[in-house]
C-alpha cells in the first residue's frame, strides 16, 4: 500500500486558493454600484441567454463570476432559501445578510472540505428603502464575506477595474452614468466592450414589490451612446 | 442542496414537501367544522382580455364572517384567481399558486405559459381533494391574457382538478347559477372591458338578491365588488368609485332608487 505524501495545511489550502483565484481570474469580470435610485449591476458577458446576474428575492439581486454551473446552483440554493424563508415567515424578513452567511456557509464548507474549491465569486445586493440601507455583500471563493460600500467588483482583473472605477466613481449618479461608469472601468486597455456584450440589471428603489429589472439592449445602447 | 434524485427543480409544491411543509396532502380528521366559505365568482372573455369579478362576502353557517374578503387576487402581471369555497385552504392554494409562478420565473429565468399556470393550478386543486372531501371544497376560476395568442383565456375548475377552458364566460361558488345566467343573457362576442364591467357587476348584484351568500354592493361601508381586467397591458383593479357609479346605474336601471 503506498502512503500518501504529507502536506503541510498551510500548503494545502495555498493551493486550493491558487486553484480558485486563478479559475475566477480567467472569467470576465462585474461590477455593481449604488446610483441615485438603487444598486445597478454591469457584468461583461458574451451570452444572451445564460445570465450572471438575477433576481432572487423581491429586493434582492444575486450576482456570481467564474465557472457558470457552481454559481447558478448557488443562485438556485438562493432562490430556493429565500423563497422558503418568505413562505414560511413573512416576506419582509427575507435579508441580503441572511442569505450572505448561508453562500458564506456553503463556500466555506466546500473550501475546507471538498477535493476541489469552488471556483466563484459571488454578490449578494439588497436595495434598502433609503439609500444608507443598500447592502452589497461581496462572498469569495473561501467564504470570506466582504460588507462593501458604494460599489464592488467581482472576478477578472479586479484590481486593474476597481482603480479605474474609484477614478470614475460618483455617488447619487443617474443611472445612465452609473452604467457609463462601470463600462469604462470595465473595458480595459482602453479597448471599448461591445454594448451586445453587457448584461446590466437594476434594482429599483420604487413602490414596486419586485425591485429587480433588467435593462434591454436597446436602452444600454442608448445610455453608452 | 439537493442531490440528483431529490432535486424539485423549479417546483416550489415539491420543494416544500422535501423540507416537510407542504400544506397539503394529509387528511383532515375532523368530519365537519364550520369555517368560513367564499362565495361566487365570474370571469369574462372581452375583445381585449378578460374581466373578473367576485363578492365580498365569506359566510360560516348562517353568520357573515367577514364583509370584506377579497377573492379576485393577482397571480402574476397577466393573469388571475378567483377563488369560491372553504376561504382558508383557498387563501392558502392562492398564496401558493402565486409563489409558485415566481419562484419558476426565477429558478428557470423565464415565465410560465399562460396554459403552464393554469395547468398547475388544476395540480393544487388536485391536491386539496382529501380535504374538498371533507367539506373544504376549493374551485377556483383561473384567467390571463396570453401573451402569446395575444387575446385573454380562462379556466373553471372542479373539486378534483379537472381543469376546462372556457371561451365565453365562466361563474362559479353559491351564486353560480344566477350569475352565470345574467352572463349568459349579456355577453356578446368581442365586447369591450368598460362592457365587462358593467356586465360582471350587474351579474354578482342579481347573485346577491338571490343567494344569501353572496354579498351585494355596500354603499353605506362602501363596499363593491373586486373587479379586475387583464389586457395586454396587466392586470389592473377596477376602483370603488368607478364601482360605484356603476351600481348607481344598476339601481336607477331596476327602479330602487
Amino acid at each position: 500500500m503506498s502512503m500518501p505524501f504529507y502536506v503541510a495545511p498551510e500548503q494545502m489550502m495555498k493551493d486550493r486558493a491558487d486553484y480558485a483565484r486563478k479559475g475566477i481570474a480567467r472569467g470576465r469580470a462585474l461590477i455593481a454600484l449604488q446610483y441615485i435610485d438603487g444598486i445597478a449591476l454591469i457584468a461583461e458577458n458574451p451570452s444572451n441567454t445564460l445570465r450572471k446576474i438575477s433576481e432572487i428575492y423581491d429586493r434582492i439581486a444575486f450576482a456570481g463570476v467564474g465557472k457558470y454551473n457552481e454559481f447558478d446552483q448557488l443562485r438556485v440554493a438562493g432562490v430556493r432559501a429565500a423563497d422558503l424563508k418568505g413562505y414560511q415567515f413573512s416576506r419582509l424578513d427575507v435579508d441580503a445578510r441572511g442569505l450572505a452567511n448561508q453562500y458564506a456557509q456553503i463556500l466555506g464548507q466546500t473550501f475546507t472540505h471538498e477535493m476541489k474549491p469552488l471556483e466563484v465569486e459571488i454578490l449578494v445586493a439588497e436595495v434598502g428603502l433609503t439609500q444608507e440601507q443598500d447592502q452589497l455583500f461581496h462572498i469569495m471563493y473561501d467564504g470570506t464575506v466582504i460588507d462593501e460600500k458604494q460599489f464592488t467588483v467581482l472576478g477578472g482583473d479586479m484590481e486593474a477595474i476597481r482603480t479605474r472605477l474609484v477614478e470614475r466613481f460618483v455617488p447619487q449618479s443617474s443611472l445612465q452614468d452609473a452604467v457609463k461608469f462601470a463600462h469604462q472601468a470595465l473595458s480595459l486597455n482602453d479597448q471599448q466592450i461591445e454594448s451586445s456584450e453587457l448584461e446590466v440589471a437594476v434594482l429599483v428603489r420604487n413602490n414596486s414589490r419586485r425591485c429587480f429589472s433588467r435593462l434591454s439592449e436597446t436602452t444600454i445602447i442608448q445610455y453608452l451612446a | 442542496m439537493f442531490s440528483f434524485e431529490q432535486d424539485p427543480g423549479a417546483n416550489f409544491g415539491e420543494l416544500l414537501k422535501r423540507v416537510g411543509l407542504s400544506p397539503f396532502g394529509d387528511s383532515l380528521p375532523v368530519n365537519e367544522i364550520l369555517v368560513p366559505h367564499a362565495t361566487t365568482c365570474v370571469a369574462l372573455r372581452c375583445a381585449n382580455g378578460v374581466v373578473m369579478a367576485g363578492d365580498r362576502r365569506a359566510t360560516s353557517g348562517n353568520l357573515i364572517s367577514h364583509r370584506e374578503m377579497e377573492k379576485v387576487v393577482q397571480a402574476d402581471q397577466f393573469s388571475g384567481v378567483a377563488i369560491a369555497g372553504a376561504a382558508g385552504p383557498a387563501m392558502e392554494m392562492v398564496k401558493l399558486f402565486q409563489l409558485q409562478i415566481e419562484h419558476y420565473e426565477k429558478v428557470e429565468g423565464q415565465s410560465l405559459s399562460l396554459e403552464g399556470k393554469a395547468n398547475q393550478l388544476s395540480m393544487f386543486v388536485r391536491s386539496n381533494l382529501p380535504a374538498a372531501m371533507q367539506g373544504f371544497m376549493v374551485v377556483p376560476i383561473f384567467a390571463g391574457f396570453d401573451t402569446l395568442l395575444n387575446h385573454g383565456r380562462l379556466w373553471n375548475y372542479d373539486a378534483t382538478g379537472g381543469r376546462y377552458e372556457e371561451h365565453d364566460f365562466v361563474a362559479t361558488g353559491s351564486g353560480m347559477l344566477h350569475a352565470g345566467t345574467v352572463l349568459r343573457m349579456g355577453w356578446k362576442r368581442d365586447m369591450t372591458v368598460d362592457e365587462g364591467v358593467v356586465l360582471t357587476a350587474r351579474a354578482l348584484w342579481e347573485a346577491s338578491v338571490a343567494d344569501s351568500a353572496t354579498g351585494g354592493p355596500d354603499a353605506l361601508r362602501g363596499i363593491y365588488p373586486v373587479i379586475a381586467s387583464i389586457t395586454s397591458d396587466g392586470f389592473a383593479r377596477i376602483d370603488d368609485a368607478r364601482l360605484k357609479n356603476t351600481y348607481d346605474e344598476i339601481a336607477k336601471g331596476v327602479g330602487q332608487q
